[in-house]
């Protein structure tokens, strides 16, 4: 799809949430971490499409850039599974891959870089030959990573040594260590690129990097009412492509801040379900999608009136949320 | 295929070469900041043979196994430092040489130092270096002398106390509202301070201990009223049984044994403890993977104490941004210090008698059955400060409060 249709199709998505759906599949995918499924839901109606069988412990998500292909990190699978998106079943898997937990795709999507979790690793993949191409040592318990959209950069958080490394992707060295709160999980990159945010999870806070300068530039603390500080554990995070407003999932405070990207004040605390730590955004901006780790469930969020309109039962212990949303 | 693998492996070849390099320029930059250990070498705790009964909540190997998992931890954030941590582990005969090892580390400028000694020897050596400028961690005992009237400035717990243990106990049994306790106690001293610490937690939380039995180690027939757990457990109704067993044969074999179809809890049963091996939140998992690697068993409580303990230096070293010893030691005591302990509480040391505040786990068997503090145990500042002693019932009083 070139870019005038995608504008047109946005255009035409924000005066009519319904048609969602018009762009891809407007499918939602959900892994959930005990079932070994990705579970498929329209969004429309949350009704359950399909129920993909993947390797053991799936996690993090991701689409290929023509959102033909969906890559499944299987933790205890060892394994990156590759889901056709089209036939909703795993056609192709990246094997003896230790213990991936999260990863990003090169700009091209011909590449995987992973965090590997009980190896303190973070290693580089060829999709197509399946080849590892790197390996790079970082601190222990990798989370988050980010490619950025020029392909140089990648960024990963050690949840163990409390920083965010910046790895240069032509030399495949670190080049910094970036000290930011406590348990750092994933990661958030403004549209100008200028902004790295980062969850911290035990800090209960999201630490804003600077990144010319890769320094630590902005700290957020959250402290929904009612919740003790140890309650208020931030993990999934993402910022609006408009880079006007932040999500963070509060996980066992059980709220999603809303927080504006650019004074930095938080505007909104949604209440969700329990232990919410995935989410995603509707391509419109309206709806925004939870996963409920001890609930087993996933919650539609309004985000005009900033309030849960529905949650629906998904697989045992779900982890990540896509949606379809260009491709297919 | 075979093009493909040739490129890979050279371009792994070149990352070992590249690495290797990187890390020796880094590595020859920075300052060494070493800990110190020190422990009996024929402590009995660790002989072979005792290590062999795995009993529950006791050390199921040296701690130091522990601090060297922190270590390897520690080589990121001690990079961003300019520092290298590192471990002098020191193996003594009794507490005078324990005294000199610490004497000698402090003269080869280590100021931090975990002890793994039993809770008298931890005393001595506490006393021996008061008001000078170190920190010693215990990672070993437990007593509640040591955080009460024998408190030093200088000596940090990161192992929680029998208190917080009898306390995270007492909220378990009062939350399923098994209030009326039996107790059985040991012979052994340690065990009759167990018993009267559990007695503490039971005040406290309104627990009723309906009786309290010593038991006897043995078979000789005509002692069998105090060495035969049915007829130990007879004659009076209860909820529970509480046994004090700091030596742990007595207790592994009560469970299933008792009179009433009653469970059993304390030194045998449900446990509490400052970690179990099947934790796996938190990260909990991984930390264990770790520690089974390096050591080949499974982590304990002990482990952890030692664990957490070089991690709390490491964490002050990281947001302070310095090796010198006082602003570090302020800083660990601060309130401002956030300690991932891997059990999902922000944690950090109460700065009045230096004991590192921390959620306990219920282990039995191979599973965490719950973690404390539980739901509706209120504190008016930390919620991990209803486990184990407040300052206006201890016996503490560091000259600098």
């Amino acid at each position: 799809m070139n870019k005038a249709a995608k504008l047109l199709a946005c255009m035409l998505l924000a005066g009519a949430a319904q048609t969602a759906s018009a762009a891809g599949t407007g499918y939602l995918f959900v892994s959930s971490e005990e079932d070994d499924v990705v579970t498929v839901l329209d969004a429309q109606s949350l009704q359950k499409v399909e129920e993909i069988a993947v390797s053991e412990r799936p996690r993090w998500l991701a689409f290929s850039p023509d959102h033909t292909r969906l890559y499944v990190a299987c933790g205890d699978g060892n394994s990156i599974d590759i889901i056709d998106v089209g036939k909703m079943e795993v056609v192709d898997r990246i094997e003896d891959v230790d213990d991936p937990e999260i990863f990003d795709l090169g700009p091209n999507g011909d590449r995987l870089y992973i965090s590997n979790e009980d190896d303190a690793q973070f290693t580089i993949y060829d999709i197509a030959s399946k080849e590892l191409l790197e390996r790079v040592e970082v601190g222990e318990e990798p989370e988050g990573v980010l490619v950025t959209p020029d392909g140089k950069t990648a960024y990963v958080t050690s949840e163990v040594a409390n920083m965010v490394h910046r790895i240069d992707l032509e030399s495949n060295e670190l080049t910094d260590n970036i000290v930011v709160g406590n348990r750092p999980r994933r990661f958030a990159l403004s549209p100008d690129g200028q902004e790295l945010w980062v969850s911290n999870e035990l800090s209960g806070s999201v630490s804003i990097i600077d990144t010319d300068s890769n320094q630590v530039v902005e700290d957020i603390s959250f402290q929904p009412e009612g919740f003790r500080p140890e309650d208020v554990t931030p993990v999934g995070i993402l910022l609006t492509p408009d880079g006007k407003s932040a999500y963070v999932t509060l996980g066992r405070a059980n709220h999603v801040a809303v927080v504006d990207a650019q004074s930095r004040e938080i505007l909104d605390y949604v209440l969700v379900g329990s232990r919410a730590w995935g989410l995603a955004l509707s391509e419109d901006g309206r709806r925004l999608y939870v996963t409920n780790g001890l609930s087993d469930d996933l919650s539609v969020v309004d985000t005009t009136e900033r309030e849960q309109l529905r949650s629906v039962p998904v697989g045992r212990v779900p982890h990540s949320v896509v949606i379809d949303t260009t491709g297919g | 295929m075979r093009r493909a693998c040739r490129r890979a492996a050279g371009l792994v070849m070149g990352w070992l070469l590249a690495t290797a390099a990187t890390l020796a320029a880094a590595q020859s930059e920075l300052q060494p900041f070493t800990f110190g250990y020190v422990g009996l070498a024929d402590d009995p705790r660790y002989s072979e043979a005792r290590l062999e009964n795995r009993f529950q909540g006791e050390p199921w190997g040296r701690p130091i196994a522990g601090a060297k998992v922190a270590i390897k931890e520690s080589r990121f954030p001690g990079m961003a430092a300019g520092v290298e941590f590192g471990l002098n582990e020191q193996l003594v005969a009794d507490s005078q040489a324990a005294i000199e090892a610490v004497r000698q580390l402090q003269g080869n400028g280590h100021r931090f130092v975990l002890l793994d000694l039993p809770g008298p020897t931890t005393a001595e050596v506490a006393d021996a270096f008061a008001g000078e400028e170190m920190v010693l961690f215990n990672v070993s005992a437990s007593d509640d002398r040591l955080r009460g009237q024998a408190c030093q400035a200088n000596l940090m717990h990161t192992l929680p106390s029998h208190a917080m243990q009898n306390d995270a106990l007492a909220q378990f049994l009062l939350s399923r509202q098994w209030s009326e306790v039996l107790v059985l106690v040991g012979q052994e001293e340690a065990d009759r301070k167990l018993a009267d610490s559990f007695a503490r937690s039971a005040k406290r939380f309104g627990l009723d201990i309906v009786d309290e039995r010593e038991f006897l180690l043995g078979n000789n027939p005509r002692q069998r009223e105090q060495n035969n757990p049915r007829l130990l457990t007879s004659g009076i109704d209860y909820d529970v049984v509480y046994v004090a067993d700091t030596q742990g044969e007595f207790a592994r074999e009560l469970s299933y044994q008792t009179q009433l179809p009653r469970p059993v809890v304390g030194s045998g049963g449900l446990v509490p403890q400052a970690w179990h091996w099947a934790w796996q939140r938190h990260g909990a998992r991984q930390l264990n993977n770790r520690l089974e690697e390096l050591a080949g068993r499974h982590m304990t409580g002990h482990d952890w104490a030692a664990w957490i303990a070089i991690k709390a230096v490491v964490e002050a070293v990281q947001r302070q941004k310095t090796s010198q010893f006082a602003p570090l030691r302020d800083y660990l005591v601060s309130d401002d210090i956030v300690l991932d302990g891997f059990k999902g509480y922000r944690m950090g040391f109460r700065d009045w008698n230096g004991q590192l505040r921390q959620p306990i786990l219920l282990g039995s068997g191979n599973w965490v059955v719950a973690r404390a503090p539980f739901e509706g145990f209120l504190h008016q500042t930390n919620a991990l400060d209803t486990l184990g002693f407040d300052p206006r019932e201890s016996k503490c009083k560091l000259a600098d409060n």
